[in-house]
């Protein structure tokens, strides 16, 4: 008996050291990434194919992913910020410069997508998903064309809309309404964006992140701001609700790329690089990207995806309309003068 | 070796020390630092900044009416399980803890489905005939969610108080011609004020303190001191700290004086009442 006892916790002691990482040949990544935003399967066929763990992890916007790149003990390996996070990164140096020799999958990304303003060359970023911001509607609740962003302020749908809360992207729909640019550093611009949301507050349902997909899908709500991945998501016709459409003003949106990173502290940079070339895969990126739903910038996975995918506006939106589209920039400190005006409209009470 | 009974606290004094003291030192660090030494400018941009300090009067206002309501639905529970068998009062006391070992964020969660414009409570509206209501993201339902949540801190203080109390007080005040409402308020109230005013605190500082129910509930649109504390920390990062800093340490300094005004209050009450434990 004493001897089974022995074992038992001798066996536990073990498996707590492994568990620790302290185990010597399996090599663990910490992968930070947005919720539902990878087919967890493929963790685990990742780890079959090359013995590497992946210890996932999941946050909900840009500015606490930056928050945790920023700290001096960082513990991550990948991660998947956007285009303006991504460039505020680089100016701060805290990116790993990519070996693409590791990468030989990285010739299967669309070349629009390659070498844009916020990592020129891409040295430090991999393309993973792409899309823009626009409105997603219920048909059975909504009747008006929705072609602009001054729908939103529509009194009509009073109590029916839902906002992002994260400050660029409910502060860019306020610019964009206005005519101004996502990434203005002109006060009067920004104090403008932040009266015209409070002129919208009294009509707006609630200021949600992803569960504004559950209410939409719910029937919760008449137009809400999404990501066109979302939409494409709330859309589905067996997991979704079909009544809802997705529509971009025509006057144009914000573009906007998530992208793959390593961060600098990171000591697992060869095995990283191993991971991004499987998710650069044209039929690992096809399954994630059907599974997830967002748009692919991996050309050989689009064509995997067929023409239900190609021809989809929502999904593969037409050139005409990105070449009217804005891509956020990092604003520096200039962001707090956001930050305030934000939070002025999220406090402001009748 | 004999071991001295102070031994046994020391594993607890570390405890503090590391997880309670330390955290709350460098919260008055941060406030009162900046890169040239000591300051006040962390605390003064936290007083003199207009939102912050609207969001302040709102979460104090919104924690002063959760605590009254707390009473007020409180102290009859409290008053009737008193008064009951003890086996039943032990069973309903009971079923009232037990959604506390759950995580409150569970429990709040759990209201959103109830609230939901397609949720249970408006299935039965409409069941009914009557038009479905919008109760989710509404000051009502982040006032619902602060009560419910906080309702057993207000509970069990009055109760244990309560069930202590000495019958043959209430029956003498009866012989001697005093009838019922006068023997509640002259007998049994005001020897339960000690219980009272520990409800109060129970209820009070974590209502001020709160900042998720407001945003499960409320939606985003009913912003608290919590929240505004937490959006320094977790969007804006590091430059944040020293304002975000001083937003909790007053914070504290405000829990610190309710607590001071609750223990003078408990100490005046315990000269003439029962004392609570």
């Amino acid at each position: 008996m004493k001897k089974i006892v022995f074992i038992l916790v001798l066996s536990m002691i073990v498996c707590c050291f492994a568990g620790c990482g302290g185990s010597s040949d399996a090599v663990t990544l910490n992968v930070l990434n947005w919720g539902d935003y990878i087919d967890e399967e493929l963790l685990s066929e990742f780890t079959q194919e090359t013995g590497i763990r992946i210890n996932y992890t999941t946050l909900a916007n840009n500015e606490e992913m930056l928050v945790k790149l920023q700290q001096e003990d960082c513990i991550y390996d990948l991660c998947f910020p956007s285009d303006y996070i991504i460039e505020k990164l680089v100016s701060m140096d805290l990116l790993y410069e990519i070996n693409k020799d590791n990468i030989p999958n990285l010739q299967y990304i669309d070349k629009r997508f390659l070498d844009l303003s916020f990592d020129p060359g891409n040295k430090y970023s991999v393309p993973y998903m792409w899309g823009t911001v626009g409105i997603l509607y219920n048909t059975t609740m909504v009747d008006d064309p929705v072609d602009s962003w001054d729908i939103l302020w529509n009194e009509k749908y009073a109590g029916q809309i839902l906002m992002y809360n994260s400050i660029r992207d409910s502060m860019g729909v306020a610019l964009m309404k206005l005519g101004y640019s996502l990434n203005t550093r002109d006060e009067a611009h920004i104090l403008a964006a932040e009266e015209a949301l409070i002129d919208q507050k009294p009509i707006v349902q609630a200021y949600l992140g992803d569960d504004i997909k559950d209410r939409m899908i719910g029937g919760g709500g008449a137009l809400a701001i999404v990501y066109s991945g979302d939409a494409m998501w709330c859309m589905d016709e067996i997991e979704g609700n079909p009544d809802l459409a997705y529509a971009v003003p025509e006057s144009g949106t914000n573009l906007w790329f998530d992208n793959i990173i390593i961060p600098k502290s990171s000591t697992k940079t060869a095995e990283a690089e191993a991971f991004i070339n499987f998710l650069c895969d044209p039929q690992v990126a096809a399954r994630n990207a059907e599974y997830i739903g967002y748009s692919t910038p991996n050309a050989a996975a689009l064509e995997i995806l067929g023409a239900d995918y190609i021809e989809n506006e929502t999904y593969n939106p037409p050139q005409e309309l990105l070449d009217k589209c804005e891509i956020f920039h990092d604003l520096g400190d200039f962001i707090n003068v956001y930050n305030d005006s934000w939070m002025r409209v999220i406090s402001y009470a009748e | 070796m004999k071991l001295k009974r102070q031994a046994f606290s020391y594993p607890y004094i570390v405890w503090m020390l590391i997880f309670i003291l330390a955290p709350m030192l460098l919260i008055v660090y941060f406030a009162f630092s900046s890169e040239t030494g000591l300051t006040f400018d962390n605390i003064i941009t936290a007083l003199t900044n207009e939102m912050y300090m609207q969001v302040l009067t709102r979460s104090v206002w919104i924690a002063l009416k959760a605590t009254v309501l707390c009473l007020l639905l409180g102290y009859p529970i409290a008053y009737i399980l008193s008064t009951m068998k003890k086996r039943t009062a032990a069973i309903l006391y009971v079923l009232f803890i037990v959604p506390m070992w759950m995580n409150f964020l569970l429990r709040t969660y759990a209201w959103q489905v109830l609230l939901d414009s397609n949720g249970i409570i408006n299935s039965i509206l409409t069941f009914l005939g009557l038009p479905a209501q919008q109760f989710l993201y509404t000051e009502g339902a982040v006032m619902l969610g602060t009560v419910y949540n906080f309702l057993p801190f207000m509970v069990l203080p009055i109760y244990s108080v309560l069930v202590k109390l000495d019958r043959s007080l209430v029956e003498a005040a009866a012989d001697l011609g005093a009838n019922p409402v006068l023997c509640f308020i002259k007998v049994v109230l005001p020897q339960s004020v000690p219980g009272i005013i520990s409800g109060i605190t129970m209820v009070f500082i974590p209502a001020i303190t709160t900042f998720a129910i407001s945003r499960l509930l409320g939606g985003g649109k009913f912003l608290l001191y919590g929240d505004l504390i937490e959006n320094q920390f977790i969007t804006l990062g590091q430059s944040a700290w020293p304002v975000g800093s001083a937003l909790s340490f007053i914070l504290l300094v405000l829990v610190l004086i309710s607590m001071a005004i609750m223990r003078r209050a408990e100490h005046d009450a315990g000269e003439e009442g029962g004392m609570l434990w």
